[in-house]
């Protein structure tokens, strides 16, 4: 099982849950797993076009899956997926 | 027993001397000897050979080694007038086994009569070597680096949450010039974190309140007030001319057009954001690493960027993430160890921990893949949706 960390914005819909254990092989297993889980995260995560949301980085371990195989890219079972938005608080 | 002119005299005849006209042309010629300035701290102070390291007499035997690890090396020793290089010489070549060393006849005074350079270091007042006396302790900073903060001009955008705890400590280090940029006023509800600010400021500019503490604390700090809010009019007339720049807004505009203006200017940010229980930290230095375009090509909706006045935010946490940007502030400027570029730190307070992302440099970046002239004021601060966004936020 993989681990998505879930970031504060998103936590409402994954009923307050930080971090939520995965099945899948790459990325977008893992992504539409938790969807499917939490249905809320759908329209946060996803555009219509299926891909991404442009404000929505993803990283695999340390590194944005932007710069792997995005949504292919593939993931094993000590893998851990973070889900960063951007934040402006000061 | 012999006199103390009989011993020096004795002891000139067991060295060998060295007119200062043969170590400057040595030099010149490349073949430089290492030059060891025997005098006092004050002396030296006062001006000394141009690249000549200092070990006072008194300390010689126990930090010579440290300045000449080689004792095969050429070294060649001075003072004022060439007597106490003559006898810590004999000490060298008698006591310490070093096999080439030569005391410079006349020392510095004949030296300056031959008309060669004399450098005279900057020094710090008798207050300011009280002051930064931690500082100049470590290694990594000392006199060179306290010197580099004391001429540092740093910006800080917001003297809020993030920007109080930064602009204390910069000026606690002895940053030379703090600019501050907030039009907003200290409300009681600021209180919780922003502790720059008192109780019985309440309702003052926050600008004037920030330059207050600073100013209380360290009184020689320059305290430059924008009681302004930046936009795309009068950014690059206000950040022009600082060395570094900290980000502490809180609103995403403000942010995006921070960095377009910094990247057209070349001035590295270090930037914080905060929410609830949880912080992010980054370096964007203008290409050398990413920009926060880079890492955030476009903003969420306002849905999902929630504001610390609409969700809340631990009053501890801009304390932590405030004094993390500041660490990275006199990284930068003094170049000591490695500045947060191309990573982004998150901290999340609750669970006690640091998560290290990587963040790469994006060739198709709508700004720092160009060039900065490239740049108009037209492009500065716009994302895509940009209009909806500002919409939808109010």
């Amino acid at each position: 099982m993989s681990v998505i960390r879930i970031p504060p914005v998103l936590r409402a819909a994954t009923g307050g849950e930080k971090e939520v254990a995965a099945e899948g092989q790459n990325v977008r297993e893992l992504l539409e797993r938790l969807a499917a889980e939490h249905p809320a995260t759908q329209s946060q995560l996803f555009a219509e076009d299926g891909e991404l949301n442009r404000y929505v980085n993803v990283y695999l371990n340390d590194e944005d899956v932007r710069v792997l195989d995005g949504l292919e890219t593939p993931v094993g079972g000590r893998d851990t997926l973070v889900i960063l938005p951007a934040m402006a608080g000061g | 027993m012999p006199s103390g002119a009989e011993m020096v005299k004795r002891a000139r005849e067991q060295i060998t001397e060295v007119d200062p006209r043969a170590v400057h042309d040595s030099a010149s010629n490349g073949g430089a000897p290492l030059i060891v300035d025997v005098r006092e701290q004050n002396e030296f102070d006062e001006g000394h050979i141009p690249g000549a390291v200092h070990v006072p007499r008194g300390f010689l035997e126990s930090r010579i080694e440290g300045a000449a690890p080689d004792r095969s090396e050429r070294v060649v020793l001075y003072c004022a007038g060439g007597v106490r290089s003559a006898l810590a010489a004999k000490t060298l070549q008698d006591e310490l086994g070093y096999e080439n060393v030569e005391s410079m006849t006349g020392g510095i005074t004949l030296w300056k009569d031959r008309g060669f350079d004399v450098e005279v270091p900057r020094a710090l007042t008798a207050e300011q070597r009280a002051r930064y006396s931690r500082h100049l302790l470590l290694p990594e900073i000392g006199l060179e680096g306290q010197l580099k903060l004391l001429d540092a001009k740093v910006l800080l955008l917001g003297a809020g949450g993030l920007g109080s705890p930064t602009a204390l400590y910069l000026a606690a280090a002895g940053v030379g010039t703090i600019g501050l940029v907030d039009d907003d006023e200290v409300d009681v509800s600021n209180l919780q974190r922003q502790v720059i600010h008192t109780t019985d400021r309440v309702g003052m500019p926050k600008v004037d309140s920030a330059e207050q503490s600073v100013k209380a604390l360290n009184p020689g700090v320059e305290v430059m007030k924008h009681a302004t809010r930046l936009d795309s009019s009068n950014i690059m007339e206000i950040i022009e001319g600082y060395d570094v720049i900290v980000d502490g807004v809180d609103n995403f505009p403000t942010r995006y057009l921070l960095n377009d203006a910094s990247v057209r200017l070349r001035i590295p940010v270090v930037s914080a954001s905060i929410l609830g229980f949880d912080g992010q930290l980054s370096v964007f230095a203008p290409y050398d690493g990413p920009c926060y375009r880079c890492l955030y090509p476009t903003p969420p909706p306002a849905e999902l960027a929630p504001s610390c006045g609409a969700n809340g935010v631990l009053g501890v946490l801009p304390g932590t993430m405030g004094l993390l940007q500041a660490t990275e502030v006199i990284k930068l400027v003094t170049g000591a160890g490695e500045p947060l570029i191309g990573r982004l730190v998150l901290y999340d307070a609750l669970a006690t921990t640091f998560t290290d992302l990587k963040v790469r440099r994006d060739p198709d970046c709508p700004i720092c893949s160009r060039e900065p002239g490239e740049i108009s004021d037209e492009e500065m601060g716009v994302f895509p949706d940009y209009e909806a966004f500002c919409a939808a936020a109010g």
